[in-house]
């Protein structure tokens, strides 16, 4: 018994010792490659610094011009929190739609899940962004089959600074397929009988989805909500290719971190770029515990009351 | 029996909207391995999905690649960087998790909410002060800026997943490998990463299509075109051969999201599971 005891006291103060001896190349990464570069792009936001001089103090000048001076900046804001706005809303209707149908008892669903999922698999990569460039430019595809079904002239989407956005916003909701995945583990668990109940009572499909699906699934909702707006606002690689790394056209698809990208990267402007960075988290952070905050009034967790 | 019906119609209802909705999400992929066989001039003409004269013309000239560069160059870099950025997370996301997950040591709890906080941070705010450091280091058009990262475990969201996949597996295992002399070493060795393997194949899936899409940070770092990836090589294609040469840039295209489809299609129940446990980003 008493060895046992010893044996387990030291066992548990080498734990220690070892832990820390695994947790080695992490916590590395995470004074080298995280902390210590967060200080230093906060402290370079606070100054002119070009990559040639030495960064100059210049106290919160960086994020005074891109409030008050910098248009370029405004705008990107702008396109940016439409983008966001529109598409993650989209993009979540879509996959709680597609997830409800295929939770029909339907048949082949592994095949329909699939299927569904290969625009997520792939949208992210060169090859997508430049097949959308194609499909979406004035004789393109989309336009050629609008023109012979339909009888509709459509404008050049992609030249079209009114339109052009809207092709990463279809772009992006085509992607639904993660949080289509989750919301369709996320039906499975709600139990069969509030159906049943609610069919016995004489609910509507259409007043069973509002009163059962939408209020079980909350948390699911909320949770997808953040992750997808997390990183829609730092959507990146879309813009770059079907812009051709200019925004355009009109700056009508400069997103936020393309933008930061030119300051940064093709300027040489790294005090304001990381002023950039920096108000980018802020937002994130603010609409990231906004959510959290909505949905402590709004997500029912459980059967309470 | 009206009910019967009823449940029928609404059955065959269901599947043909998932059906038609499903045709329409994969046209445009469709469309875009079909283009891919299409002569030259009849790719914007030819209104039909599937080619008259199928042809591998598009891909001949393709593969040959552009300034002197065969196209196979950058899909070989691309493999070898998410080969190696596959095996760091592999290593160093999985020590890193099980620390967290089945050992006992002072201030973890702040550790493990810190590698949280990491996990919602936008990659912006160290971009910069980074790629500072790693020019400092000369390392500048090398793939070290990519792969540090990975050896050093700032992937937060595997070592998440991995952590959540460790705290399920019955403690009565360590126990008894305790009891059987096995230090904690060990146990990491010969219990825990041997009854990780689904989490551990998702972690290596995730890493491998992320690293071969990571447009924004091969952009930053890659400079000679001897060293480009896949997503670096297409956009030189697209930016060099213009308009004049779309059929080859499709079949390019195909070639680059092949890899994508061959490990979706051999392992996509890990796919499914990761993403369903641990709510993969978009």
């Amino acid at each position: 018994m008493n060895g046992i005891r010893i044996k387990k006291r030291s066992g548990f103060s080498s734990d220690a010792a070892v832990a820390y001896g695994f947790l080695v190349p992490w916590l590395l990464g995470f004074f080298i490659l995280t902390l210590y570069p967060m200080m230093q792009s906060l402290y370079f936001s606070f100054t002119d610094y070009n990559m040639i001089n030495t960064p100059k103090l210049i106290g919160i000048e960086n994020y005074k011009t891109m409030f008050a001076g910098d248009d370029r900046y405004l705008n990107a804001l702008l396109v940016t929190f439409r983008f966001v706005f529109i598409s993650v809303p989209l993009k979540l209707a879509f996959a709680l739609l597609v997830a409800v149908l295929m939770n029909q008892k339907l048949r082949g669903v592994p095949v329909y899940r699939t299927i569904y999922y290969i625009p997520t698999l792939l949208g992210g990569s060169v090859a997508i962004a430049v097949l959308w460039r194609r499909l979406f430019s004035g004789d393109g595809v989309i336009n050629t089959i609008l023109l012979n079904a339909l009888g509709i002239q459509a404008p050049a989407w992609i030249a079209n600074p009114r339109h052009a956005l809207s092709t990463l916003i279809i772009l992006s909701v085509w992607q639904f397929g993660s949080p289509m995945i989750i919301f369709l583990a996320g039906l499975k668990q709600i139990p069969g009988e509030y159906y049943e109940a609610a069919s016995v009572d004489g609910a509507s499909k259409l007043r069973q989805f509002f009163s059962i699906t939408i209020p079980s699934l909350s948390p699911i909702i909320f949770f997808n909500l953040i992750m997808q707006m997390i990183s829609a606002f730092q959507s990146f690689t879309q813009a770059f290719i079907i812009s051709g790394g200019q925004g355009g056209p009109l700056d009508s698809t400069m997103f936020y971190t393309l933008y930061l990208y030119i300051k940064g990267f093709t300027y040489y402007e790294m005090g304001y770029a990381s002023a950039m960075a920096w108000v980018l988290l802020v937002i994130i952070a603010v609409f990231t515990s906004a959510a959290f905050k909505l949905s402590d009034t709004l997500v029912s967790y459980g059967s309470g009351d | 029996m009206k009910r019967n019906t009823h449940t029928l119609v609404s059955a065959g209802l269901t599947h043909l909207i998932v059906i038609m909705l499903g045709i329409a999400m994969i046209y445009p992929v469709l469309w875009l391995i079909m283009a891919s066989f299409k002569e030259g001039s009849t790719i914007f003409s030819d209104p039909s999905l599937f080619p008259k004269n199928a042809t591998l013309n598009n891909y001949v000239s393709g593969l040959k690649g552009i300034a002197n560069i065969p196209f196979m160059r950058f899909f070989l870099n691309s493999i070898i960087l998410c080969g190696i950025c596959v095996i760091c997370n592999l290593i160093f996301c999985s020590m890193t998790a099980y620390a967290f997950a089945r050992l006992q040591f002072p201030l973890k709890s702040i550790w493990f909410g810190i590698m949280m906080l990491t996990l919602m941070l936008p990659a912006h705010v160290t971009t910069i002060p980074r790629w500072i450091m790693f020019r400092g280091f000369g390392w500048i058009d090398t793939y070290f800026p990519m792969i540090t990262p990975k050896i050093l475990a700032t992937d937060a969201f595997f070592i998440f997943l991995l952590v959540q996949f460790i705290r399920g597996l019955p403690r009565d295992l360590d126990e008894s490998a305790t009891i059987d002399g096995c230090n904690r070493v060990g146990i990491f060795l010969k219990i825990i990463l041997p009854l990780s393997v689904p989490s551990l194949v998702t972690t290596s899936l995730f890493t491998f299509l992320w690293t071969w899409d990571d447009f924004f940070n091969q952009l930053l770092y890659l400079n000679t075109p001897v060293k480009y990836t896949i997503p670096l090589g297409l956009r030189l294609f697209l930016d060099s051969s213009g308009t004049s040469s779309w059929g080859s840039m499709f079949a390019m295209s195909v070639v680059s999201i092949t890899p994508c489809f061959i490990l979706f299609f051999s392992l996509q129940k890990y796919f499914v599971q990761g993403i369903a446990t641990t709510g993969m980003k978009g």
